[in-house]
């Protein structure tokens, strides 16, 4: 089981600015493995990744994460956008270790290990920024493998990527997934969701609308909100005809 | 016209020992204010990008303006601040290339300080959240973002070396434009051309274009193999 779980969110609101993202998002996450959350395009699933890694302070409500607050579960992130520096592969996997405090021998065993596990260890030594698109997803999926962490969240991280390139990010998430680590994956790509996710959180106009085990909430659900969304409707369409 | 030329070139092709001792002293002077600069303008310029603070629209806003300020000013409050009744009159650096080094490098801080400050503040729209991701706090993150904007550095750095090298206004009044001590290329640019000297004054000139040239193309390959080898 993972440290990171439960995952509880509560009446979780955020606003850039003066306009609202999230209006009070209500989540408890229990389950081990990869839950998905999937949801139309501004419907704030990306800024909820955002408030759970901490990158944003949110304006109400709560999240935790695990039940020990000494130490603070460990997260790591996964952009859709690698975000690599101009260095090798192996420095910029070295970078995620710096605030761990490790010695020289340890540091250079988990970025050996992490490139290992993401078929990068030939290209260690590469300029990450010449890597493939696929490449440097691996780079950034073995960056966060680094750390060991508890909770991963991965934003998109197929989005652009060939089928090929999609599918060994998928297996290193899995096998992540079966490692110990708790992973909520933000999707647009239903059937990368059906593959991998246990349980799937819809959102929809800064709302959780669902929350349930993948094959049932996809194939029938409950909420008008979910089922537009999943039948392919336009948001501004869908959201207007509801009471 | 076509006299003086002709003796332009025969003294540049003579290495007229006096050209020669002007230009090394305005390369010594240049570099070492470029380096100190680097020194202090860099992490200034990176520390105010990755951080938030009160008054930091103010910062950036004075870091802009100052990349402006005339050098002629700059060593006026120098020549105050050195001379023998000013704070620091007592270390006798006025009249020498110390002085001038000090000068320029008044100079250069803010400009190199503010181009850093928008290199690194752009990498950070790309990079940033991914280094606080990683949990690395302000010092690390602008250390990273230094590294990995420093093929873009360059350009700031040589901009820096271009202006300090092609001042005259902050040298003359702190250097005092001494022969033999403290005339650099641009103090005797000036000085030769009053005194009729065109020759002279032309062949430093050609000098000063040459090594600005050089400077920048020196640079400008080191960044292209550098971008070859590193990404």
């Amino acid at each position: 089981m993972s440290a990171a779980l439960p995952l509880v969110i509560d009446g979780l609101c955020y606003r850039a600015g003066n306009m609202p993202i999230l209006n009070g998002v209500d989540v408890a996450v229990t389950a081990p493995g990869i839950t998905a959350i999937i949801g139309a395009n501004g419907a704030g699933k990306t800024v909820l990744l955002r408030l759970i890694d901490g990158l944003l302070a949110p304006t109400s409500g709560t999240i935790s994460i695990g039940v020990s607050a000494h130490p603070r579960p460990s997260t790591a992130f996964v952009f859709q956008r690698p975000g690599l520096i101009r260095a090798s592969a192996a420095a910029n996997v070295s970078l995620a270790l710096a605030p761990l405090k490790l010695s020289r021998r340890e540091r250079h065993d988990r970025v050996r290990a992490a490139l290992h596990h993401v078929g990068l260890a030939e290209k260690a030594g590469a300029p990450a920024t010449r890597l493939s698109g696929g490449e440097q997803q691996r780079l950034a999926l073995a960056r966060a493998w680094a750390t060991a962490p508890d909770l991963l969240l991965l934003d998109e991280p197929t989005a652009n990527l060939d089928p090929a390139s999609s599918h060994a990010i998928e297996h290193l998430v899995v096998s992540m997934a079966e490692a110990g680590t708790k992973v909520v994956l933000v999707s647009h790509n239903l059937g990368q969701v059906m593959r991998l996710a246990e349980d799937v959180v819809v959102l929809a106009a800064g709302l959780a609308v669902e929350h349930g085990p993948v094959r049932s909430t996809l194939s029938s659900p409950h909420s008008p909100q979910a089922r537009a969304y999943l039948a392919g409707e336009m948001p501004w369409t869908a959201f207007a005809a509801l009471p | 016209m076509l006299q003086t030329l002709q003796e332009t070139l025969s003294r540049l092709a003579a290495l007229d020992p006096a050209v020669i001792a002007i230009a090394g002293l305005s390369l010594r002077v240049s570099f070492s204010a470029v380096g100190l600069g680097t020194l202090l303008g860099v992490p200034l310029g990176a520390l105010v990008a990755v951080s938030q603070f009160p008054g930091r629209r103010l910062v950036v806003g004075l870091l802009n303006a100052a990349m402006g300020l005339p050098p002629v000013v700059i060593g006026l409050v120098l020549y105050l601040i050195l001379s023998r009744s000013g704070p620091f009159g007592g270390l006798g650096l006025l009249f020498t290339p110390s002085a001038m080094i000090a000068a320029q490098t008044v100079l250069v801080v803010p400009l190199i300080a503010a181009l850093t400050r928008q290199i690194v503040a752009d990498a950070q729209d790309y990079l940033g959240e991914q280094l606080s991701s990683l949990g690395l706090n302000g010092a690390q993150r602008a250390a990273i973002l230094i590294f990995d904007t420093r093929f873009s550095l360059v350009t700031a750095l040589l901009a820096a070396f271009g202006r300090a090298i092609s001042e005259i206004g902050a040298v003359l009044v702190v250097g005092g434009n001494i022969d033999g001590h403290t005339r650099t290329m641009t103090t005797a640019i000036s000085l030769e051309t009053q005194k009729g000297d065109l020759p002279l004054a032309l062949a430093l000139g050609v000098v000063l274009i040459a090594v600005v040239i050089a400077v920048s193309a020196v640079a400008s390959l080191l960044r292209s193999y550098a971008m070859r080898a590193y990404g």
